[in-house]
């Protein structure tokens, strides 16, 4: 089965009852027992629910993996991760992740004991400068958020295991559209699937694929435990945002390379970080390592400063000023004052995260009219 | 693409020039810029009636005929922005949501057509479509007079001074015969008759009527607009003065949509032209695969250079959907039935649209229960077969056939 069909069949089943083809929405919280002690297949929403088992499944397939797990949100699935660790343990992560992220593992794992390097991982060497006995895990993210750095994940798996560390990536970015890490050699994928799972700017949402059934256990004892679950509201919603999945991660890849190569050559934009193109320190990686595209995202620089910078994102019109990406909506952003606000500055400036950089979601809209916008915007600085 | 509104701002760009992108349009199109809280998207509003801060706002409401919430059966926000979208995907002044594709119809016939009134339709189109006009029209004294599909000699021969409407789908169903929407339209203005066309085998992508002249366009949004076979929806659209009156009898007859399934019908049009592209394509591609095999009999697709109305289908559209018609070789039904039957990917069921695949054999699914010489008039053979291509990818459609026809 393709792509597209398991997205639109698999975790879809008709519904035994009725014959719905499309399967209910089950809101029930609670599930009645036959006997004491003894549930069927469901007890508890929270231990699980046959709409967002429907949503895991479903995500399981597409990623490649075994065990899939919804969560209310991408930094819950994240964190039910970093639950894997232990106080005194060490993280090894990307210097291009996610803001959340970021903070994440500085502010609440450092709280339980747990240490984490940031490293430039687009050079494996890096890793190997960073291990310490202590560390446990490699947290990656590719392309990276927001310079859209490459890492070589199969390279980068093969290394993991070396030195007997548990592989992240947050696969939000290239979607499994264009990566899937649990086929090179990756532990556990995970998504907010917020952004182009759910795909409408509709929905929280976050998504864990392992595909070891083992650690599958582990990592749903964690979360049962915890209790960020995705609703089945939510769930409803992230499973037909997957039935457009591929079309849509498609058609904004192609949009995207199309503004990349326009912004590239406009007199008063900088450097242009967009893996399509060619001049892209990680642009071969990522034509062997993404399939059929690019992704959607893409970062650049307007000349000038900070004001600049802020002057632009609040001028365009299609490109909507929000945090947040991944939609059938564009949106614009400043990584320095939005998404990566929680970054120090310090590390921001290190990580090159400038003031005038500007971060685009491209979404669904015709790339004509995306480039009039930024045209417009960028001829008003 | 529809004119800027100045007041709201929707359809507007930066400019102030128009959008030039279908899914541009299908995504930001009838939706105020700027909403409640912020939120990047519309607020399903749930409520079934909306408050006055006291009894001289209510009388302002009245005498002053203010644009706002009164009660649900009225209109609701999540039913007026999927109707500002819808018209600005058609190109249409204005549109109504209702609760079915039916729904639509009902209400517009009801609004238009008195005791008296005649209509005349091409006689290939969706059965209750037909069963409404022959069997409840007629209950009020409406004459409907059904003439030979594409036959416009006929259709204009039929015209009386008492004809209200001429009425056609294009492409018909399930026979996807294309309509001339030129010679159409050119009887109604001969005989100042208007028009109604359900377009929702078309779908805006793939076909203007509003541009041909038309002056209904009524789609079951419940197919390819809503999308994702969870919703039902109908919409007629058109100008506003004609559609007024339409508009208080939905009033009457309360046959509004919900704002919940209103939003899903939103959030489906975002992705309205990927998805219709990819049934185009698969349309096309499993037509082609059906027509080359030797189980298959004949098939009906407008995309088909051996189809009646192709000349006319790839002059007039974009693109000719999702819905293949077939007949396999051996006449009995059951046959057929085995077909079906032998699908494991696309599934047994009524409509289409969608991303899921369906499959159906009319005369069991539809018109079981006429009789074969009814069956004959409708041209409804045994061996016929109904095929709703979803988005899944081709070779999968393909290959599922293959192995159904195979048995
Ligand atoms: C790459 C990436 N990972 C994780 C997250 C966190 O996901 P959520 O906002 O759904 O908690 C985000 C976005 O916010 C993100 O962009
Ligand atoms: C061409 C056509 N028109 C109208 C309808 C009625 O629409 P609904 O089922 O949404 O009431 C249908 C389908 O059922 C249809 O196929």
């Amino acid at each position: 089965m393709h792509f597209r069909t398991k997205a639109i069949h698999v975790g879809n089943p008709t519904d035994s009852t009725t014959g719905a083809v499309v399967p209910p929405i089950y809101v029930a919280s609670t599930f009645v027992m036959q006997e004491a002690g003894k549930p069927q297949e469901y007890d508890y929403s929270r231990s699980g629910n046959p709409t967002r088992g429907n949503f895991e499944t479903t995500i399981a397939a597409l990623e490649g993996g075994v065990r899939g797990l919804a969560f209310a949100s991408g930094m819950a699935a994240s964190h039910c991760a970093t639950m894997l660790l232990e106080s005194g343990q060490h993280v090894i992560a990307g210097t291009d992740i996610y803001g959340g992220t970021y903070r994440l593992l500085h502010k609440i794992c450092s709280r339980s004991g747990i240490s984490v390097t940031l490293a430039d991982t687009t050079n494996l060497d890096n890793l190997e400068s960073s291990l310490r006995p202590e560390t446990r895990m490699l947290w990656l993210e590719t392309p990276g958020n927001p310079l859209m750095s490459i890492t070589d994940l199969a390279a980068a798996a093969r290394w993991a295991k070396a030195h007997g560390l548990l592989t992240v990536v947050d696969n939000t970015f290239a979607t499994p559209v264009l990566t899937r890490p649990l086929e090179l050699g990756i532990d556990i994928v995970v998504h907010s699937a917020t952004k182009y799972l759910g795909g409408h700017s509709d929905l929280l949402g976050g998504a864990m694929v392992v595909s070891d059934a083992e650690l599958g256990q582990r990592l749903y004892y964690t979360q049962n435990a915890t209790g960020g679950v995705m609703s089945p509201w939510d769930s409803f919603l992230a499973s037909r945002g997957l039935k457009t999945l591929e079309l849509r991660v498609r058609e904004q890849s192609r949009s995207a390379l199309e503004v990349a190569k326009y912004l590239a050559q406009h007199p008063r934009v900088g450097r242009v970080l967009y893996p399509g193109l060619p001049d892209h320190p990680g642009h071969e990686l990522a034509t062997k390592q993404m399939q059929g595209g690019y992704g959607a995202m893409l970062s650049f620089e307007v000349q000038g400063d900070l004001a600049q910078a802020k002057r632009l994102v609040e001028s365009t019109h299609l490109f909507r000023l929000a945090v947040s990406l991944g939609a059938v909506e564009s949106l614009i952003e400043q990584p320095a004052t939005m998404s990566h606000a929680s970054y120090d500055r310090a590390d921001r400036l290190k990580f090159g995260i400038t003031d005038s950089l500007v971060r685009l979601s491209v979404g669904l809209e015709h790339p004509e009219d995306l480039i009039q916008d930024l045209e417009l915007a960028i001829s008003q600085l | 693409m529809s004119q800027p509104n100045e007041k709201t701002g929707h359809e507007l760009n930066g400019n102030g020039s128009r959008w030039t992108g279908f899914s541009t349009t299908a995504v930001h199109g009838g939706e105020d810029r700027q909403k409640a809280h912020d939120a990047l998207t519309d607020a399903i509003v749930c409520a079934s009636t909306f408050s006055f801060e006291n009894t001289q706002s209510v009388i302002d409401f009245i005498e002053q005929d203010q644009q706002r919430g009164e009660y649900g059966r009225y209109g609701n926000p999540s039913d007026m922005v999927v109707e500002r979208k819808l018209a600005a995907i058609e190109g249409a002044e204005d549109g109504i949501l209702f609760s079915s594709g039916m729904a639509a119809l009902v209400t517009l016939l009801m609004a238009k057509l008195s005791a008296g009134d005649e209509i005349v339709f091409f006689d290939q189109c969706y059965h209750r479509s037909r069963e409404f006009c022959a069997k409840y029209l007629a209950r009020y004294g409406v004459i409907t007079k059904q003439v030979k599909t594409g036959d416009y000699a006929a259709m204009a021969n039929a015209v009386t001074d008492k004809t209200k409407m001429l009425v056609s789908e294009s492409p018909t169903n399930p026979h996807l015969s294309v309509i001339d929407l030129e010679k159409f339209v050119e009887i109604g203005r001969r005989f100042k008759v208007e028009t109604l066309i359900d377009a929702t085998l078309a779908t805006p992508y793939n076909l203007r009527p509003i541009a041909a002249g038309v002056d209904y366009v009524l789609h079951s949004a419940t197919k390819y607009l809503g999308g994702h076979n969870d919703l039902l929806a109908g919409v007629v659209l058109g100008c506003r003065a004609k559609l007024e009156d339409v508009r208080s009898l939905r009033g009457v007859l309360g046959g509004v949509n919900s704002p919940h399934n209103c939003y899903l019908l939103q959030r489906g049009l975002k992705t309205f032209e990927l998805r219709m592209q990819r049934h185009n394509e698969n349309g096309q591609r499993v037509a082609e695969f059906l027509a080359g095999h030797p189980a298959v009999a004949k098939v009906l697709y407008p995309g088909l250079p051996d189809h009646p109305d192709h000349q006319l289908a790839v002059r007039t559209m974009r693109g000719f959907g999702g819905l293949v018609t077939f007949f396999v070789k051996d006449p009995d039904w059951q046959a057929a039935a085995r077909v079906v039957d032998g699908c494991r990917m696309a599934r047994i069921g009524p409509s289409l649209g969608g991303v899921e695949t369906l499959i159906e054999q009319p005369y069991v699914m539809s018109y079981f229960k006429y009789s074969p010489a009814d069956r004959a008039r409708f041209g409804i053979p045994d061996n016929m077969i109904r095929l709703a291509c979803g988005v899944e990818n081709a070779e999968d459609i393909i290959a599922d056939l293959d192995q159904a026809l195979r048995g």
